[in-house]
């Protein structure tokens, strides 16, 4: 709180309430430049909430975001993303009727500013590191789901962010799928990315981030090294006594 | 951005060199010189045919400019509008009133266009501010508020009409081709206006809102600004054809002018030509034409006829003719995509 104007990302004391389900009350969190931070929490606990109020896609009822220094509350969808702020979905939302290629071109114009040949560059660089260069010239509504969650993070990262938010992007996917996953953000962070990643997957949580926050009922639980917030004892009470899954994967989580 | 420079510099230095991207398909060399004869033909038809010819023309050509406009804003803005007669309406009242000012109607044609960008802004402000049906409807009776407007207008003859002015003092076949040049002219701006929209930055931006609103709005694209630019483009495009009408008819009745039958031919015709490609509104407007030479003698079967294709259309080719051919051949007219050469189909 005391740096939220060096900070990457603050969220200041948001709320948001639909109708008398809460999914964030007096939420405060920041996010340092380059930082790893994971979340975890339960279904419902307003995890993909947080993500649109920090992308822009859902109004706080109350309190500031801040992105960069600057106070982003009343900044459109848009505007932040060409800000800095790139996200997936957790249900990926590809624009079918176009190519993969140009799926991430659109981000590469519209997100990241480029022209020409270096939005093209850019553009199929990124597929090239999410894997997806071989269906380059493929209709994006024929993707089978695991591209499509790598095609919604090919576009985040096309959009040439400062934070990157991960939606469950694990979910669903095989081990080795996870683990070559894992190693994709790893590299990003690597290169100074801020990072906020919700999974449920969580051994791939702890294998990447450096922090991890676990949420329920809209309020922050636990905040601390990811070892430690698995072993805390409300957060293991939350998840029925049996903490949280750090097996293999499985829990898709709707 | 800086941060994603540095290790990809390297990568990309190396994918740079190798990377090609086309932006045309196969077919476009053949099919664009056969476009140009068509139209080099076109334009001479004036010297070779009887002038009833030429002056049917005239109403394929505005049928497919209108249907070219409705394509773009509900195809690729995802504004499904059944409210584009206020510029029909709009731009046939400027060439009016701008031809009774001493204005050359001809060239009355594109103020026309200008001035009903200048009513769209406005009413895009109110329109805006409905989504889906309400939208569609919202745009049906700001249609009518403008007839009911323009009827109450004596200068330019209230609900009766009024004649154009201008075009007296010039020979009838000679008449009769400038109309034709004119709206051959408009018809070929339109499509070139499409395709120069959609191929550029703006218009992959287009194709992005039109599939998933939401994540283009992620993807960093001004939804708004975006439909606003089509919302214009098309009221331009629809004046503009409401004032080659009129240069056409010599005349305007407000009641045939504001008719919502213009938003039901557009419809049609881009329903079954294949929405959201530059080529079904001219495929569309083709075989719409086609049916209404052929059937005008039956009288209602003919409605009930054009009622039943649009149906059936719609129920079993969704991508309209112009869908089903692209399925089968791979062609494209107007290649708009992005292709990048080495990396499979």
């Amino acid at each position: 709180m005391e740096r939220h104007q060096d900070a990457l990302l603050h969220l200041d004391e948001i709320t948001k309430r639909f109708g008398r389900v809460t999914v964030a009350k007096d939420l405060t969190l920041t996010v340092r430049p380059g930082e790893a931070l994971g979340i975890v929490g339960p279904n419902g606990a307003g995890k993909s909430s947080l993500f649109a109020m920090i992308s822009g896609d859902l109004r706080p009822d109350g309190g500031a975001v801040w992105f960069g220094g600057r106070k982003v509350t009343d900044v459109p969808p848009h505007a932040r993303t060409r800000a800095g702020i790139g996200r997936t979905y957790q249900v990926p939302r590809p624009f079918e009727h176009l190519t993969v290629f140009e799926n991430v071109l659109v981000c590469a114009h519209q997100g990241a500013a480029l022209k020409g040949r270096q939005a093209w560059t850019h553009a199929m660089e990124t597929l090239e590191r999410t894997g997806l260069a071989d269906l380059a010239n493929i209709p994006a509504g024929r993707l089978a789901l695991l591209q499509r969650k790598r095609l919604e993070m090919a576009r985040a990262l096309g959009t040439g962010p400062r934070l990157l938010l991960l939606d469950e992007v694990a979910g669903g996917l095989t081990e080795p799928e996870v683990l070559e996953l894992v190693e994709v953000v790893k590299r990003l962070h690597a290169e100074g990315l801020g990072i906020v990643w919700i999974e449920h997957v969580v051994h791939a949580l702890v294998k990447t981030v450096g922090r991890m926050v676990c949420l329920a009922g809209g309020d922050v639980i636990a905040d601390d090294e990811p070892m430690r917030v698995l072993a805390d004892q409300k957060v293991r009470e939350l998840y029925l006594g049996g903490g949280p899954e750090t097996g293999l994967t499985d829990e898709e989580g709707t | 951005m800086t941060d994603r420079m540095t290790l990809s510099g390297m990568l990309t230095s190396r994918a740079a060199a190798a990377l090609d991207v086309s932006r045309a398909a196969r077919s476009s060399k053949p099919s664009a010189a056969a476009m140009l004869a068509v139209v080099a033909l076109l334009a001479a038809l004036p010297f070779m045919v009887f002038s009833n010819v030429t002056d049917t023309l005239v109403n394929l050509f505005v049928l497919i400019a209108l249907a070219s406009m409705w394509n773009v804003l509900a195809g690729f803005g995802g504004l499904v509008s059944v409210g584009q007669q206020a510029y029909i309406g709009i731009g046939a009242y400027s060439v009016i009133a701008l031809a009774d000012q001493g204005v050359q109607p001809y060239l009355a044609v594109p103020l026309a266009a200008v001035t009903c960008v200048i009513f769209a802004v406005p009413t895009s402000w109110l329109a805006f501010r409905l989504r889906g049906d309400y939208f569609a409807v919202g745009t049906w009776v700001i249609a009518e508020v403008y007839r009911l407007l323009v009827v109450r207008i004596d200068a330019v003859g209230g609900g009766s009409g009024k004649g154009l002015a201008g075009l007296s003092g010039l020979d009838q076949t000679m008449r009769g081709a400038l109309t034709y040049w004119v709206a051959l002219a408009l018809a070929l701006a339109t499509i070139v206006a499409c395709y120069l929209l959609l191929r550029g930055r703006l218009g992959l931006s287009l194709m992005a809102v039109r599939d998933e609103e939401t994540a283009a709005s992620s993807a960093g694209i001004d939804v708004r600004w975006a439909k606003l630019v089509v919302y214009l483009v098309s009221a331009a495009g629809c004046g503009a054809a409401g004032g080659v009408i009129t240069v056409s008819s010599l005349s305007v009745n407000p009641d045939a002018i504001f008719s919502v039958q213009w938003s039901a031919y557009m419809i049609f015709i881009v329903v079954i030509g294949g929405i959201g490609h530059i080529e079904g509104p001219l495929l569309g407007a083709l075989i719409f034409f086609g049916l209404q030479q052929l059937l005008a003698d039956y009288g209602s079967w003919y409605l009930v006829l054009l009622g039943a294709i649009g149906i059936a259309t719609a129920l079993w080719l969704p991508g309209g003719l112009w869908g089903l051919v692209r399925d089968r051949t791979g062609l494209s007219l107007f290649p708009v995509g992005y292709f990048v050469r080495g990396r499979g189909a």
